[in-house]
């Protein structure tokens, strides 16, 4: 044995002695992590989060958070003798004085922009293949608000050099603010010690930026984490990959040593965005003055989807009563994000509750097999686009050569009629892909080999697909029949179809389970994972399962023929509907 | 064990051994303790242990080498030599540090070159260097790992369920409304504590939005120069001059209100009414100066200075979201999110020729905000 080698042992024992730790941590090393290019965004966001502690707190060495007013006096020349905040001027003197501080103060901006990018991604990889499914909503809550904290620890983040382009931004938080019917004076008020921009605004952000909000964020991300580890990761559709078991490489060595470089990688790409993209060149922008503005002010990116509701908004506004509602501001600021935010967190529940799937999902949904999920995702993503597009609608007017009002109107339109056309497309393009598969499932490969019969018939040769295709082609979720509702042949609802409530579920249902016909019948091939996980609350589900003619199967004929043209099935004719 | 580990990591291989017999030598020490006589050290004892009872069990799960050993080897120099250029360049950082000072845009630029570059340099062979050696040293293994339900047993929620339940007796909680009820009053007034420590976070609005620091007689000072100007020297139809009020160029909170820019027309190009307020998109002819025209900067929407002008349209365009208004006719909406006009504030010339302030603007400038309504719209 090495003399390292002993050292580490030794260590080893002197730990477990007082610790016990060998009897828990022999199963972490070998806790199987298996493997996905999409499982590294949420890894993308969490590295992010980590070089922005290292180089935020490299910044607040020098960072002065005061606006208390100086004259200038650095090596900037071309700001010397100008009036600004002890703020900007600290921002300037890390920029030009202190050596790295540039670099640093570029790799930390460019890393909260990755932070959020990878956030939305992985939010998106999680929502499309799934991976929200019982047991794992906590996290996709934590998820929701990690990415709220994110935007406003960005936000805070950025205005506080007190630069002229963050100023604006100020401007508008404390704008939108005031919008807000009964309390919005006093919030703006209180967050900003008085009027616009008084004397507190900068210290209080700075607080908020390098303790609250990294703090509760960090919290959190320990926490989904943890739910991460415990719960263990989804896999992907695979050869012997089950809801019962999770295949992989270890975390020691492999995960570690796979992911410790991951992490290198990341740090590396932001080092590069740090030294060859500038980023937020504050000097080039000037100090905050109330009076100035450029043109073609933008946020960063992630506000650009609130700042494009602003900009599509009408000027609404009324006065009742002597007090101002301003429908132009509030609205835009609170519904939107509002609509999609609140919308990923009620989906989990709101599917498990249409299609009664209460069981627990560890392999992960193509999202061709979930074409009513994916068309909504896709649905999501449009309308966000779409504002977030408008966000720029001077610098796309600029560059395209279009009318300002053109754009605008354009998103007006858009925002609304672009979500429909993106999910009928997408769900038309799923359920394709879904009869793709099918055709590759019941005929094989198509090998391009012609061969001719002896009778003289032409036919094309092909192969069936290999093992480790074929598990991901047959990875098709199987719904939970629903209770019978009030359509049933013994005429009784089950307790939970019942009423107005009960129409809609059954509706939903339909609507939410929609998948290309499999003609050789569900459950082929799926033998061990789903079916031997059986939840024990099957009251309305066993009722089903006994009942001759289960409203599920009609469901599912019922939309082949409108899909597909086939028969009509014998249960479509239900007045009721 | 430890033979099995690669020379590369002899560290983990300590750590192993040291740590799988301790595991084992578990049941062990239950099973058997008159073997222990004495107080020896428990480390040694469970070495001692473990050599002979677990060593011609332990089955192996990770394979100890890759499978071609020449490969290996020639994998093995070429992540060493990565390794060592990331060390150079890791030199090259700390060189950059010394060398480049800044202080210069060029010099700043520089050092920023070198340090990044070394940085993302060192970085990326590290990453480059490691994912070869796991993809191409580290025996490839794929394992299963059995997943159990998450819920626990019938058995052990209904023990959680009575030790729950002992406890809930034992603490009186339950039993004791009277301490519960009070317990949550004495808790409601701390509960709104942290409220009320907020509330000097900032004064109250009372009418503070409503007005500005325009007042009548006071001069309006050219942005940036600091100095009055007559009209005289504003005489050229289409040009724009951001204005703040006399003296007020070092208060910003003062300036957020009363930024105004004032704009020369020809004559005949404003849309004049004879009333003294603002009516139907006209300017109120009373409140130029020969064709001079004064507006608030501050735009109606939320507030960012409006500070684009359009010669040929006479629209002033804000650049925050791209509300537009005619200059020509009171400064109306034209388009985009702002729901009013930009006020318009009245001015004159004092005796010396100068541009004057005859008064505040007739109504709050900037953002709406809820208290705002009873003012004109």
């Amino acid at each position: 044995m090495t003399m390292t080698g002993k050292a580490l042992g030794g260590t080893g024992r002197w730990l477990d002695d007082r610790l016990h730790a060998a009897h828990g941590t022999r199963y972490l090393l070998r806790k199987i992590f298996p493997d996905h290019w999409s499982f590294l965004l949420g890894e993308i966001a969490l590295y992010s989060f980590i070089i922005l502690l290292l180089t935020g707190t490299f910044l607040t060495l020098w960072f002065q958070p005061s606006m208390t007013q100086i004259v200038y006096h650095g090596s900037y020349l071309p700001l010397r003798g100008v009036k600004m905040s002890e703020a900007y001027a600290s921002t300037l003197k890390i920029s030009f004085d202190v050596r790295g501080g540039l670099l640093m103060r570029q790799i930390h901006h460019w890393a909260a922009d990755l932070f959020m990018a990878a956030i939305m991604a992985h939010m998106i990889r999680v929502f499309f293949t799934g991976a929200y499914r019982k047991p794992r909503e906590m996290n996709w809550l934590i998820g929701i608000v990690l990415f709220t904290l994110g935007m406003f620890e960005g936000l805070f983040g950025y205005s506080l050099p007190d630069d002229l382009l963050s100023g604006a931004g100020l401007r508008i938080t404390e704008g939108i603010l005031q919008s807000f019917p009964i309390v919005g004076t006093y919030l703006a008020f209180f967050l900003f010690g008085g009027q616009f921009p008084g004397h507190v605004i900068i210290p209080r952000l700075y607080i908020l930026h390098v303790l609250v909000i990294p703090g509760l964020i960090l919290a959190l991300i320990t926490a989904h984490l943890f739910l991460m580890f415990h719960q263990k990761h989804t896999q992907m559709p695979g050869k012997g990959r089950t809801d019962t078991n999770v295949v992989g490489a270890p975390m020691y060595p492999y995960f570690m040593a796979k992911t410790g470089a991951f992490f290198l990688f990341v740090f590396a790409a932001l080092a590069l965005a740090g030294t060859f993209a500038q980023i937020n060149p504050v000097w080039i922008y000037g100090p905050y003055n109330p009076v100035a503005m450029s043109a073609g002010s933008q946020p960063d990116f992630y506000m650009g989807m609130l700042e494009g509701a602003l900009r599509v908004m009408p000027n609404w506004q009324t006065v009742i009563w002597g007090h101002t509602i301003s429908w132009n501001v509030f609205l835009p600021a609170l519904v939107p994000l509002g609509i999609i935010f609140t919308g990923a967190a009620f989906w989990p529940f709101i599917e498990q509750w249409v299609t009664g799937d209460r069981r627990e999902h560890h392999v992960n949904d193509r999202p061709r097999n979930a074409p009513t999920r994916t068309a909504i995702g896709i649905a999501a993503i449009t309308f966000y686009g779409v504002l977030w597009a408008e966000g720029a609608n001077d610098i796309l007017a600029d560059h395209l050569d279009i009318s300002l009002y053109s754009i605008t109107w354009a998103a007006r339109i858009s925002m609304f009629v672009g979500p429909v056309i993106a999910y009928i497309v997408t769900k038309r393009i799923c359920l394709g892909l879904q009869r793709k598969d099918q055709h590759l499932l019941e005929h094989g490969v198509e090998t391009g080999i012609i061969r001719q019969l002896p009778s003289g018939e032409f036919i094309e040769e092909t192969r069936p697909v290999d093992e480790e295709a074929l598990a991901v082609l047959q990875s098709r979720p199987v719904h939970p029949e629903l209770p019978p509702g009030e359509s049933a042949e013994s005429g009784v609802p089950a307790p939970g179809m019942r009423g107005a409530l009960g129409k809609v579920r059954s509706r939903l249902y339909k609507v939410i389970t929609e998948s290309a016909p499999m003609e050789d019948g569900h459950g082929n091939g799926h033998g061990n994972g789903h079916a031997a996980i059986g939840d024990g609350h099957g009251n309305g589900h066993a009722n089903g399962g006994q009942q001759p003619a289960t409203v599920s199967a009609g469901d599912g004929s019922g939309d082949a023929a409108e899909t597909e043209g086939s028969q009509p099935d014998p249960d479509a004719d239900e007045p009721g509907h | 064990m430890t033979d099995g580990m690669k020379p590369g990591q002899p560290g983990e291989g300590g750590w192993q051994s040291g740590h799988d017999p301790a595991d084992a030598a578990e049941p062990e020490g239950h099973g058997s303790p008159h073997r222990v006589i004495g107080t020896p050290p428990p480390a040694e004892a469970r070495t001692m242990l473990a050599a002979q009872d677990t060593a011609p069990e332990h089955v192996r799960e990770l394979p100890a080498d890759p499978d071609d050993p020449v490969r290996a080897k020639k994998v093995e120099r070429l992540v060493a030599a990565i390794f060592t250029l990331a060390f150079l360049a890791g030199c090259g950082f700390i060189a950059s540090y010394v060398l480049f000072t800044g202080h210069t845009l060029v010099g700043v630029q520089h050092s920023n070159m070198a340090l990044g570059g070394s940085l993302a340099l060192v970085l990326l062979l590290l990453g480059i260097g490691t994912v070869i050696w796991v993809r191409h040293l580290m025996p490839a293994v794929e394992l299963t790992e059995e997943r159990h339900p998450l819920r626990s047993t019938e058995e052990e929620r209904a023990e959680f369920k009575e030790t729950f339940e002992e406890g809930a007796e034992a603490s009186q909680f339950v039993k004791r409304p009277l301490l519960r009820r009070t317990l949550m009053l004495a808790s409601l007034p701390l509960a709104a504590a942290p409220l009320v420590l907020l509330r000097d976070l900032g004064p109250l609005p009372h009418n503070d939005l409503d007005y500005t620091v325009w007042r009548k007689g006071l001069r309006l000072w050219v942005y940036g120069a600091n100095r009055p100007i007559s009209p005289a020297e504003f005489d050229t139809p289409g040009s724009v001059i951001s204005i703040i009020p006399a003296g007020y160029q070092d208060d910003d909170d003062a300036l957020a209100k009363a930024a105004v820019i004032i704009i020369k027309f020809r004559p005949g190009q404003l849309h004049f009414t004879k009333e003294n307020h603002p009516v139907n998109d006209k300017v109120v002819e009373n409140w130029t100066v020969d064709n001079i025209v004064a507006y608030s900067k501050i735009c109606t929407h939320v507030g960012c200075p409006a500070a684009l002008y359009e010669q040929t349209t006479h629209h002033i365009l804000c650049p925050c979201h791209q509300s537009t208004f005619d200059a020509t006719r009171g400064a109306k909406v034209i388009f985009g999110p702002a729901p009013r006009p930009l006020p318009q504030l009245p001015i004159t010339v004092d005796a010396q020729g100068y541009l004057v302030a005859k008064g505040d603007f007739d109504q709050p400038v900037g953002p709406s905000f809820f208290e705002r309504g009873s003012f004109p719209q």
